[in-house]
């Protein structure tokens, strides 16, 4: 089994679409969408939802006004802002949860054990079933915290599935940006594809992908979605990742049936026998290969 | 314009456009007289300077402060890694092990040790950047170090910095979780950018719900429009929240894009319409 995260730095570089399409090219997958935060994949892959589960990611503090007396301790100790002062009102204080850190310390420190610290419900998770394959997913709440911990959560699932049902990939769309979320997505994962088009905010953000993987040692490779719409830049892109050891797997061409596949549902590939489409085989067929040839190294 | 207003540009999807229009939106307010001030909140990538080019004049790094255990004052008690909500520090053997990476810097940990053994130091995880676009236009941003998994108290960083221009424009990172969050609360408008796609409409269900959740009062704007699309049209109408501009989707402004500059300052007819979303949107907020 190899699981395959897909990240790009940047939003917005086709990257669920991609992953649409790999999920759908890939025998026996399973799917994770790992972009908690914005989770896409489901209006194209249209999971059946077999289990739901909720997600909490930590915990949160809640003052009980009965045995509260006002004395403005935990006021004084959290370093959140998060409680807050009411003027002439009884309690005194009251705790904003969305602000509220769930570090725990007013509640320890509070001393008519008036502060209650119970497990917050932050989102949920969900194991479905695909025209392709098992999916896990899952729907943060708004403005919760822990994302990472969703994340980790999901991959966790969609490997014992695919270990259970003996699937040979696992394919995760992972979130934006190179903060606790997308870490969360690509430490100990197989291999990354980073998706990425040729811009200047697209080569700034890339580096810093980059960056990132090396960091965590994780074998990675490169693919350039709209590369047609700056060929010096998308040179420049691919130089870039080649010096940083990046292999690029391919190039995809801009086109607009990447929005008319969404509107209908597909993945392009099953949209669309444009040369898009054959842009998009290549990609997956050179990234198994370049696997393989991977795997095979690290066995003899 | 009476009082100072501060405008987050936010969308629920990253690669909307919400660089690009929160930049143009900051250089149209300066340009039509505002004091200005463009705040980079996206710490895990920020790309504002790539367009607006400012001269970098001030830097300071940003840290948490984070436990240093004196193992000899430390009886092994445990109650530390008892407090701690993060696993952040853990007493295991009769020795304190911390993981800076992991800690808030809530202070817990400090305060319930107690024989004094913890002391707090600062550790930088990003530096924020200020600087000059030239006319009426301050610059800053804040830069998250590649490794670190907590952005908030950074992003808090830069919104700090502001000192009393008219207008403030925060770039909030995409998305609807903590670091969004931290961009937008307390501000007096947020500009939702979104595309006329499906996963577009998705993600802007998920920001106005964000939105509506914080109070605050916002609008849409459609980036990339093509006519036929109409979801995100349809959606805002339902939901009766306002549309301030459709942005048609043209082949100049993504070459311009790709190239760092601004369509404001390149393009065509670009000018005009931010200067007009710039009014919009203060007369929006200030109702
Ligand atoms: S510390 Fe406890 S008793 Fe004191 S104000 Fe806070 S909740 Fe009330
Ligand atoms: S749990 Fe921590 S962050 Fe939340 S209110 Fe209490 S002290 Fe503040
Ligand atoms: S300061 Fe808070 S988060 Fe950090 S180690 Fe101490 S208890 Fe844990
Ligand atoms: S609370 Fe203080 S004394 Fe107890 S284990 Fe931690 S550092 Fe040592």
């Amino acid at each position: 089994m190899i699981e395959i995260t897909v990240i790009s730095g940047k939003g917005g570089t086709g990257k669920t679409s991609l992953v649409a399409s790999l999920a759908s090219l890939a025998p026996k997958p399973a799917v994770a969408d790992c972009d908690v935060d914005a989770a896409d994949l489901h209006l194209v892959l249209d999971p059946q939802i077999k289990e739901s589960h909720d997600f909490s990611g930590g915990k949160l503090a809640e003052i009980i006004p009965a045995r509260c007396n006002s004395c403005g301790k935990c006021y004084e100790l959290c370093r959140f802002g998060a409680v807050i002062k009411n003027e002439n009102e009884k309690p005194a204080y009251t705790i904003d949860p969305i602000s509220c850190e769930g570090c725990g310390v007013c509640s320890y420190f509070c001393p008519e054990k008036a502060i209650a610290f119970e497990p917050a419900i932050n989102g949920q998770w969900y194991i479905s079933d695909t025209r392709y394959g098992p999916m896990v997913h899952a729907k943060l709440g708004i403005a919760e915290e822990n994302s990472g911990k969703l994340v980790a959560l999901v991959r966790d699932q969609a490997k014992k599935i695919a270990e259970n049902k003996n699937l040979s990939y696992i394919i995760v769309d992972g979130p934006p940006g190179i903060g606790c979320p997308v870490i969360a997505s690509v430490t100990g994962t197989d291999y990354v594809l980073i998706v990425t088009e040729p811009t200047l905010s697209g080569e700034h953000d890339l580096e810093r992908v980059m960056e990132l993987v090396n960091y965590f040692k994780i074998p990675a490779f490169l693919c350039l979605n709209k590369h047609d719409i700056n060929p010096t830049m998308s040179d420049k892109i691919e130089n870039l990742a080649r010096n940083a050891g990046i292999k690029v797997v391919g190039r995809i061409r801009y086109d607009r049936a990447v929005t008319e596949a969404q509107i209908k549902k597909l993945p392009l590939v099953e949209f669309t026998d444009a040369p898009v489409a054959t842009d998009l085989k290549n990609v997956w067929n050179t990234l198994i290969q370049e696997i393989n040839s991977l795997q095979k190294g690290s066995h003899n | 314009m009476k009082q100072k207003l501060t405008i987050a540009v936010a969308s629920g999807k990253g690669g909307t456009g919400k660089t690009t229009v929160s930049a143009s939106l900051a250089c149209a307010a300066a340009d039509t007289g505002h004091k200005t001030a463009y705040m980079d909140c996206d710490v895990e990538e920020p790309n504002g300077h790539l367009f607006l080019k400012p001269t970098i004049n001030y830097r300071h790094m940003v840290g948490i402060p984070v436990p240093v255990v004196d193992q000899d004052k430390c009886t092994a008690c445990g109650l530390c890694g008892e407090i701690c909500q993060f696993s952040a520090i853990v007493c295991v053997n009769k020795n304190v092990l911390t993981f800076d990476k992991m800690c808030h810097g809530c202070g817990g940990c400090s305060l319930v040790c107690p024989t004094e053994a913890i002391t707090e130091h600062s550790r930088n995880f990003g530096v924020v950047e200020t600087g000059d676009c030239g006319n009426n236009l301050k610059f800053c941003h804040g830069k998250l170090d590649v490794g670190e998994i907590h952005s908030p108290p950074l992003i808090e960083a830069v919104r700090e910095t502001a000192q009393g221009e008219d207008l403030s424009i925060v770039d909030a990172s995409p998305g609807t979780s903590c670091p969004v969050v931290a961009a937008i609360k307390g501000v007096d408008y947020v500009l939702l950018v979104t595309e006329p796609t499906p996963f577009g409409v998705n993600d802007l269900e998920i920001a106005v719900d964000m939105v509506k959740e914080l109070g605050i009062p916002h609008g849409v704007v459609i980036n990339r429009s093509v006519p036929e699309h109409t979801l995100a049209r349809d959606f805002c109408r339902d939901n009766n929240i306002k549309i301030l501009v459709e942005i048609p989707d043209d082949r100049r402004v993504a070459e311009a894009y790709s190239k760092g500059e601004l369509p404001y300052k390149g393009v065509e007819g670009y000018r005009e319409l931010f200067k007009e979303l710039i009014d919009t949107i203060i007369e929006e907020a200030g109702r």
